[in-house]
């Protein structure tokens, strides 16, 4: 890890989890939003937290910063227990929330130092700060454009440069590619993947199977508030749904049918919009297979895992 | 390509020190954010601010005046000029406080961002507030200004009138505030316009006194945060009045005060799940 001469680079300690969570739980009202949730981030890896829209992934973001307070359970950011000790917590770790909230009538450097100011870097590193975070989100040439006229992937990647400018140990990234388009969205994916690689740990809940898969070290699967696993993506996939899936498109009756052959055998399946999925069907017999009739094989991937385990589906 | 790494090793050097008191550092970054907005608009936040209070000194002074000549011994237009003071610092106060706390909280989520930040609850508000005391020290001073192109002799009271132009706009803030966080809508702002600011702004002895008027409504003004900053900025043009004087500045002091903790209170229970 290499540093600039004139900052300082105090190193984060590798013992300590970036991110402990036992048995918390946070109610709106009725509602268990979070529910007896443990979870563990490792120094230096990505963990996902992957779920559908109100699993409680952000209500997680939220108490992790002290913007939610627990009804009972313990949470550790960095070592400080959280809500006590959430303000030293917080000026080591950057926020990437899930909608822009930047200042439009501000250019991006102004946005980044006002920034690197409430992040407490120190005045004299605040230029260098300011300048090395615009330089990975790659925004130099834009340093003095007001952020109402960047583009939304501009925004999105001025948005994370804000959580970089304090050199954070952690970095929460809250849904970081929703909405963009699939291009947009690389882009954001090679800034994190850096970021990650480059010794931060990263916590970021996503609904987005496949950023879950490129960018995490780690997922765990969120459903109504807690995990129901956790693991690599691949342990998670082995584990879960096995090598390959079998995929058939056809009319509504056919799918039925493909249903039924299957279902007596133990086979799980799963719908996305005109096809039907076979999981696990490395382990079909082929004479079942060859009764099926015509469909493509394709990977076991999270998705089957997700759908799986929940019965819910995640992109909506 | 950039060295992701020199933005990867740890912690900021000024660590935050005390969980409870208010911090000098996380007050001065969120004081500093609002000064890097305002110098963006700058121009039309003081044109509104002068201008309207200008036209009702204007207004008043040359209407009123044409019938009135003099109040309590004072050329109309001067103690118009001097109660004009007042009105520029409610609206430069008042305004702000309900109006932008409440689309930085609600429409553009600044504060979700800002709290994510080594800054507190109270740090966030009380530097906010303190940021529009500032600006209605300086928006009172435009009435003053205008008064004395129109004959108002200079003293060495009106030095003091910054101060009691912050110390009010400090209540008024903070009490817009406290508004933001009431309201269930944008729109409800009308009602509170209607039925507290005006009044408030009416029964100030901004334009006429009000020795005339009912003992109730005398009684009443003492209520009247506005109208302590009246008769505080008329004493220190006209005369001070020491005793008096100090119940009115203890009285903006009070208001203050209270208004800070509503504010803080109300804003907390929004912001903190």
């Amino acid at each position: 890890m290499t540093s600039s001469p004139t900052r300082t680079t105090p190193v984060v300690d590798q013992t300590v989890p970036a991110l402990r969570l036992r048995g918390v739980v946070k109610t709106f009202g009725d509602l268990r939003a979070v529910d007896g949730l443990d979870l563990d981030l490792f120094p230096g890896t990505c963990l996902g937290l992957l779920g559908p829209n109100g699993a409680g992934k952000s209500t997680t973001m939220r108490m992790l910063t002290g913007q939610a307070i627990p009804d009972s359970g313990e949470i550790e950011v960095l070592g400080f227990p959280i809500p006590q000790k959430s303000k030293q917590a917080r000026a080591r770790m950057g926020v990437v929330p899930q909608s822009e909230n930047l200042d439009e009538e501000l250019t991006v450097r102004q946005n980044l130092t006002v920034w690197a100011t409430l992040l407490r870097v120190p005045r004299r590193h605040r230029v260098e700060a300011v300048g090395d975070a615009m330089a990975a989100a790659q925004l130099v040439d834009r340093a003095d454009s007001k952020v109402q006229t960047l583009s939304g992937g501009m925004k999105r990647r001025l948005l994370i440069a804000r959580a970089l400018v304090h050199r954070p140990a952690l970095v929460l990234l809250d849904e970081p590619t929703v909405g963009l388009d699939p291009q947009v969205r690389g882009d954001i994916w090679t800034l994190i993947d850096r970021l990650r690689s480059s010794g931060v740990s990263v916590l970021m809940s996503t609904h987005y199977i496949e950023e879950a898969e490129r960018l995490c070290d780690d997922v765990a699967v969120v459903s109504h508030g807690t995990v129901i696993a956790r693991g690599t993506p691949a342990e998670l996939v082995g584990i879960h749904a096995g090598v390959e899936a079998l995929e058939f498109f056809g009319p509504p009756d056919r799918l039925a049918r493909i249903e039924d052959t299957v279902a007596p055998l133990g086979f799980a399946t799963r719908r996305t919009g005109p096809s039907v999925s076979v999981l696990r069907a490395e382990a079909l017999p082929q004479h079942v297979v060859d009764d099926l009739g015509e469909g493509s094989r394709r990977a076991a991937n999270l998705e089957d895992v997700f759908v799986l385990l929940t019965g819910e589906k995640l992109e909506d | 390509m950039t060295d992701l790494t020199r933005l990867a090793s740890g912690p900021a050097e000024d660590e935050p020190r005390n969980l409870r008191a208010v911090e000098p550092t996380a007050f001065a970054g969120v004081f500093t954010r609002e000064i890097t907005l305002f110098r963006r608009v700058w121009l039309s936040t003081a044109f509104g601010s002068i201008v309207e209070p200008t036209i009702n000194l204007l207004a008043f002074g040359f209407g009123l005046g044409a019938l009135v000549s003099s109040v309590q011994g004072i050329p109309y237009i001067q103690f118009i000029g001097t109660g004009t003071v007042a009105t520029a610092v409610l609206f430069a106060s008042v305004f702000a406080g309900m109006y932008d706390t409440y689309i930085k909280r609600t429409f553009r989520k600044t504060y979700d961002g800002i709290l994510a930040t080594p800054v507190d609850v109270p740090e966030l508000f009380l530097a906010e507030g303190a940021w529009i005391a500032v600006k209605a020290g300086v928006f009172g001073m435009a009435p003053l200004l205008v008064a004395m192109i129109f004959g108002l002799p200079p003293s060495w009271g009106m030095l003091a009138i910054p101060f009691i132009c912050f110390l009010t706009g400090l209540g008024f803030g903070f009490m817009g505030q406290w508004f933001s966080g009431i309201v269930p809508s944008i729109d409800s702002f009308t009602y509170v316009q209607s039925a507290l600011i005006t009044p408030l702004f009416v029964l100030a002895g901004i334009f006429f006194p009000l020795q005339g008027l009912p003992q109730w409504v005398q009684t009443s003004a003492q209520l009247n945060p506005l109208y302590h900053c009246v008769q505080l900025v008329r004493n220190a043009v006209f005369g001070w009045e020491p005793m008096n004087d100090l119940g009115h500045t203890l009285a903006l002091v009070v208001f203050a005060a209270v208004m800070a903790a509503l504010s803080i209170r109300v804003l907390r229970r929004k912001l903190i799940d």
